[in-house]
């Protein structure tokens, strides 16, 4: 049944699969956050209560769930990398990892920028702030365990473990804000029953959603592929690619 | 799959697993702690699950809508007053000295952090509103709320304030 899978655990395979798939995702990224942005920024209409600073919605969120998509992304990269014992999705957990800790600290800093006029704080320690900011921190601890092994495999390893250990904190996020009473309002999209926001500025908010997974998936293809060349720069494939320059 | 594969499968899952289960019982553990606020009927009745209630001159947060009409500007200073409630009926006074946040306003949900000065005061030295996870044009809510007018009696005595 996943026989088709076996080749791209090469790292020659998967280094080709990638670079084709790149400069799809760079096309939609661009096109959907141009269409996204100007949309949300200029033609969405302000809120009831919020006026135009709710519009901050449009980088947030998108941030923000991309920083607990990647996460998912490394915890499936990770949990391959240790059952399967599969160095390429190491390679992926260590690639991964940069570009969540990047968009969970824009999600930490448009989010602070959204609670100083509207709550009249930059910081709160409620508990959904303070599960994402635990986020980051876990994001810095896989990049820093990783980095201190010379031993790349050990490296992988060491990383996979604590990036499945980090699991535990995404639902905590994602509930936090039911489990206790928090300044952090309720879920707007991803819930059971109608989105509470309407249409005109759903739609936007959706496309910018597309654009930072978009975004997400063509930094971390770039980063994959750098992994993957530096890790197998002795091999001859990239030695002929480096001398030859042709793919 | 192979034994070799298998058994690490196990331990895999079974690390995540105890994790999740030994955070599980540490967060059920500090429920009360973690929670942001206390609401006005929990400062006068205690909290739902343990009845614990707050002493006087405790610093602690409280969370509630700020009752209509009852909010009260000193014309001299940015000292303000005004009435907390919550669906459990109780009602507590805040009083705050400085710049309320933008979205302060009757009827909305707020947080504020403060003192216990009685049972059913509190000064404040930090006021933050709370916002819901409703996003709407201005129209559509003025749709709304005629729609609501309409079926509700319209009692209630609005006051305007800046």
């Amino acid at each position: 049944m996943w026989k088709w899978l076996h080749p791209y655990a090469k790292a020659q395979k998967s280094y080709q699969l990638s670079g084709k798939l790149l400069p799809w995702f760079v096309g939609l990224t661009t096109t959907t956050s141009i269409i996204g942005l100007v949309w949300g920024l200029l033609f969405a209409p302000p809120d009831y209560q919020q006026g135009d600073s709710f519009r901050i919605i449009y980088i947030h969120v998108p941030a923000a769930m991309m920083a607990m998509a990647a996460y998912v992304m490394m915890a499936i990269g990770a949990f391959i990398a240790l059952v399967w014992q599969i160095r390429l999705a190491a390679m992926s957990v260590a690639a991964t990892a940069p570009v969540g800790a990047v968009f969970t600290f824009i999600a930490l800093v448009t989010g602070a920028a959204w609670g100083k006029p509207m709550w009249g704080a930059w910081w709160v320690w409620d508990a959904r702030l303070t599960s994402e900011l635990i986020l980051l921190f876990i994001y810095m601890g896989i990049i820093g365990l990783y980095n201190a092994f010379s031993d790349k495999v050990l490296a992988g390893r060491a990383a996979s473990i604590l990036t499945l250990v980090g699991v535990i904190n995404l639902p905590i996020i994602h509930y936090s804000v039911v489990w206790w009473s928090t300044l952090h309002q309720g879920a707007t999209i991803i819930k059971f029953g109608k989105p509470l926001i309407a249409p005109e500025m759903l739609w936007p908010l959706l496309i910018m959603i597309v654009a930072f997974g978009a975004f997400l998936c063509a930094l971390t293809l770039m980063r994959f592929r750098n992994e993957i060349l530096i890790r197998e720069s002795h091999r001859p494939w990239v030695c002929a690619l480096v001398t030859g320059g042709d793919k | 799959m192979n034994p070799r594969r298998k058994k690490r499968l196990i331990i895999v899952i079974s690390l995540v697993v105890g994790i999740a289960i030994l955070l599980g019982l540490i967060l059920f553990a500090l429920k009360q702690n973690i929670d942001l606020f206390y609401t006005p009927s929990e400062i006068i009745h205690g909290k739902t699950e343990t009845g614990i209630k707050p002493k006087i001159g405790q610093r602690l947060r409280i969370g509630g809508l700020v009752m209509p009409g009852s909010v009260k500007h000193d014309p001299n200073s940015l000292k303000v007053s005004f009435d907390l409630l919550d669906n459990g009926g109780g009602i507590v006074r805040v009083y705050f000295d400085g710049i309320l946040p933008d979205l302060f306003r009757e009827g909305q949900g707020i947080v504020a952090q403060g003192v216990l000065k009685s049972l059913t005061e509190i000064d404040a030295f930090q006021v933050l509103a709370k916002h819901d996870a409703n996003y709407m044009p201005p129209e559509v809510k003025k749709a709304v709320v005629g729609l609501n007018q309409l079926k509700s009696n319209k009692n209630k005595g609005k006051m305007n304030d800046s």
